[in-house]
C-alpha cells in the first residue's frame, strides 16, 4: 500500500517537472517571447529594454535554470499587466473558482445519481428516458452558448437571477449551473451503466434470494459501488470545470481563475498565463493523487491491481 | 450484461458485424446497413444530422442567399425574418457589420468541418503510430509513452489549448495542428489498449511463427482490426474538436476575425446579447446540431462496431 502511494507521488512530481518544461518551452517556441508579449506600435528601443529586463537575451539554459528556480518556490516574476508578482494574483482568485466548480458539481450530482440508478434500475422508463436526454445535452451543448442563452431568459426576461457578478447567493446560481452540465450527463451515464451492470453481479442475487427488499438492496449492496465510481468522475470532473470556467467566468463576470486567464491572454500578459497554467495543474495533479488514494482505500481491488 | 439491459438499440443490431460479414456484395451490405440504422431511430437522427452539416459545407456557395464577407453598415444588426423590421433577404438577419447571418452560418460548417477532419485526422495518425508501438514492444517504451501521455492527459486540457493558442496566433493551420497534437494522446491510448489485447490472439501468434517481422504484424495484423474502436473514436474527437474550435472563437482565439466561423460568430455576437440576441442565436444552434448529430451516431457506431461492447452483451 504504502508502495503504492510513493510510486503515486513519485509520478506526480515528474509530471510537474515536465508541466514547467512545457510552461517555459510554451512561451518560446515562437523563437521571439518579447514580440509575443509586447504589442505591435512597442518601438525597437523599448523592446530591447523589455527583452534586457525579463532575461531574453541570456543562453537558454540560464534563463531555463533561472525559470525553473523560481517556479518550484511559486515565483513567475511580475505580470505584466498589473506590475505586481503574478503567482498571489493567481492564488487570490481561486476561492471564487472552488465556489463556482464545487457547487457546480453539487449540483451534479445531486440531480445526476439518483437518475442515473433510476435509469439503471429500470431501463426505457420514463426516469431513463429523461437521464439520457440530460446526458446527451451535456456532451452537446457548448457551454459558452447555454450561458448566453440562460442570460438571456433568466437574467433579462425574467429576472430571476443577476446576469454577472458575485453579489448574492442567486449570482452563483446559473455559472454553477452551466459549469456543471456537462458533469452532471457523464455522472448519469456512468451511474447508470454502474447499476446495469452490478445489478446482475452474483452478490446482488444472493441479497435477492435471502429476500431483502429492493430499497434494502440498492441501498446497502448496489450504492456503495456506485459511489466508488464517482470518486474517480469527481477527480477528472474538477479539472474539466477549472477549464470551462474560463468561458463560464469570462460571460458571468465571475471574479475567479478563469476569467483572469481570459483577461491576461488578452492582454497578453504570458507571466500571469504560465503562472496560471502551473497553478491549475498543480491543484488538478493534487485532486488527481487525493482520487488515487482515496480510490485504493475504498476498493481494495484496486492496491492487489497494480 | 444480459439482453434485457440493451435498451435504445435494435435486436438486428446486436450482432451487426458477424451478420455483416455474412453478407456477400456490396448492395447488400448497404441494405443491411440502413436496416440497423432505421432500427435504431437516434442513430438515424445522428446520421441525418450529420449528413446536413456535411452538405451545407459541400454546396456552401449554391445554398447561401449572400456573400458571407460582404460588409453593409446601412443594414447592420437587422433582426430575422419573423421579427418586425426583418426581411427576407436576411432570414437570420445581419450582424454588426451588415453580413448575412444565414449566409456566414452556412459557411461556418466549412471552418468546423475542416478542423474536425483534418485535426483528427492528424491526431488519429500520430496516435496510431505512437500506440501501436507501445503496445506492441511494450517493456520500457511503453513506460516511457504512457509516462508521457499520462502526464499529458493529466493537464487541464482547455486551459493549455487557451494558452498555445495564444502563443501561436490566429489561423486556421495552427488551429489544425494544435488539435491535432494536443489530441494524439487519447488515439494513442485506445490504440495500444486495444494492441494490447489483439497481439495475445492466436492468429498473430501464426504470423510470428511463420516468420513475419513486426511492421508486417503491426501494419498488416494488428491496425486492419483496430479500425471499428477508432472510427468511434474519431466521431467522438472531431465532434469536441468543433466544440472546443467553436470555444476557441468565443475566446478570439481561433481563425482570423474576418473569417466566418461559428464561434467568431458568437463572439461578435457576445457584445449584442441583450438588444440584438440573434447574431449570437443561429452559430450556437449550428454547434449544437452539429455535436448532437455526432454524438448520436457515435453511440450507434459504438454499439454496431466496439468488440468490446459486443461481446459484454453477449
Amino acid at each position: 500500500m504504502l508502495r503504492y502511494f510513493l510510486s503515486k507521488i513519485l509520478q506526480s512530481v515528474l509530471i510537474f517537472l515536465g508541466i514547467l518544461l512545457l510552461v517555459f518551452a510554451m512561451v518560446r517556441v515562437t523563437g521571439d517571447p518579447a514580440a509575443l508579449m509586447l504589442s505591435r506600435q512597442v518601438s525597437q528601443d523599448d523592446i530591447e529594454e523589455f527583452r534586457e529586463r525579463m532575461g531574453f537575451n541570456d543562453p537558454l539554459i540560464v534563463q531555463f535554470g533561472r525559470f525553473m528556480s523560481g517556479a518550484v518556490v511559486g515565483d513567475f516574476g511580475n505580470s505584466l499587466h498589473y506590475k505586481t508578482p503574478a503567482m498571489p494574483l493567481v492564488v487570490e482568485r481561486m476561492p471564487a473558482t472552488v465556489q463556482l466548480a464545487v457547487t457546480g458539481l453539487l449540483m451534479a450530482v445531486v440531480i445526476g445519481i439518483p437518475l442515473g440508478i433510476l435509469g439503471g434500475f429500470k431501463p426505457g422508463s420514463i426516469f431513463d428516458n429523461l437521464g439520457r436526454l440530460v446526458a446527451l445535452l451535456g456532451q452537446s451543448v457548448p457551454n459558452f452558448w447555454l450561458a448566453l442563452i440562460m442570460i438571456l431568459f433568466f437574467a433579462v426576461r425574467l429576472g430571476w437571477f443577476p446576469s454577472f457578478g458575485r453579489d448574492t447567493w442567486k449570482s452563483v446560481i446559473m455559472p454553477a449551473f452551466v459549469l456543471g452540465l456537462p458533469i452532471l450527463g457523464r455522472i448519469v451515464r456512468l451511474t447508470r451503466s454502474a447499476v446495469l451492470e452490478i445489478r446482475d453481479e452474483d452478490f446482488i442475487l444472493t441479497a435477492h434470494s435471502k429476500g431483502l427488499e429492493l430499497q434494502t438492496i440498492y441501498r446497502k449492496h448496489v450504492f456503495p459501488n456506485v459511489a466508488i465510481i464517482l470518486v474517480s468522475v469527481i477527480g477528472v470532473s474538477f479539472g474539466y470545470m477549472l477549464g470551462g470556467s474560463i468561458y463560464i467566468e469570462a460571460i458571468f463576470a465571475w471574479p475567479g481563475m478563469g476569467g483572469l486567464l481570459e483577461q491576461a491572454v488578452g492582454w497578453r500578459d504570458f507571466p500571469l498565463v504560465q503562472a496560471i497554467a502551473v497553478f491549475t495543474s498543480v491543484v488538478v495533479l493534487g485532486l488527481n493523487l487525493l482520487t488515487d488514494v482515496i480510490y485504493a482505500v475504498v476498493d481494495p481491488r484496486i492496491r492487489y491491481d497494480r | 450484461m444480459t439482453d434485457k439491459q440493451i435498451t435504445g438499440s435494435s435486436k438486428a443490431h446486436r450482432n451487426g458485424i458477424e451478420a455483416l460479414s455474412q453478407k456477400r456484395n456490396i448492395s447488400e451490405r448497404l441494405r443491411y446497413i440502413w436496416k440497423l440504422l432505421w432500427n435504431d431511430k437516434s442513430g438515424l437522427i445522428g446520421l441525418i444530422l450529420f449528413l446536413i452539416v456535411v452538405f451545407a459545407a459541400v454546396f456552401a456557395p449554391m445554398i447561401s442567399t449572400a456573400d458571407p464577407l460582404d460588409q453593409n453598415l446601412k443594414i447592420s444588426k437587422m433582426p430575422p425574418a419573423w421579427h418586425e423590421g426583418g426581411s427576407w433577404e436576411h432570414p437570420f438577419g445581419t450582424d454588426p457589420l451588415g453580413r448575412d447571418l444565414y449566409s456566414r452560418v452556412i459557411y461556418g460548417s466549412r471552418v468546423s468541418l475542416t478542423v474536425g477532419f483534418f485535426g483528427v485526422l492528424i491526431a488519429g495518425g500520430l496516435g496510431m503510430i505512437v500506440g501501436a508501438i507501445a503496445g506492441y514492444f511494450g517493456g520500457r517504451v511503453d513506460d516511457l509513452v504512457m509516462g508521457i501521455i499520462n502526464m499529458i492527459l493529466s493537464l487541464p486540457y482547455l486551459l493549455f489549448v487557451v494558452f498555445i493558442a495564444a502563443v501561436l496566433g490566429r489561423s486556421l493551420l495552427n488551429i489544425i495542428l494544435i488539435f491535432g497534437i494536443t489530441d494524439a494522446p487519447i488515439f494513442a491510448r485506445v490504440t495500444r489498449g486495444e494492441v494490447l489485447r489483439i497481439k495475445e490472439l492466436g492468429y498473430i501468434e501464426s504470423a510470428v511463427c511463420a516468420g513475419a517481422r513486426w511492421p508486417r504484424i503491426v501494419f498488416d495484423h494488428i491496425l486492419p482490426n483496430l479500425i471499428g474502436p477508432l472510427i468511434v473514436l474519431s466521431t467522438f474527437e472531431m465532434s469536441a474538436m468543433i466544440f472546443y474550435e467553436a470555444g476557441l472563437g468565443f475566446l478570439g482565439l481561433s481563425v482570423p476575425p474576418s473569417v466566418p466561423s461559428w464561434g467568431n460568430m458568437l463572439s461578435d455576437g457576445r457584445l449584442y446579447l441583450q438588444q440584438h440576441p440573434w447574431i449570437a442565436t443561429y452559430a450556437g444552434l449550428a454547434i449544437m446540431f452539429t455535436s448532437l448529430g455526432m454524438n448520436l451516431l457515435g453511440d450507434w457506431l459504438r454499439d454496431v462496431l466496439d468488440p468490446r461492447r459486443r461481446r459484454a452483451r453477449k
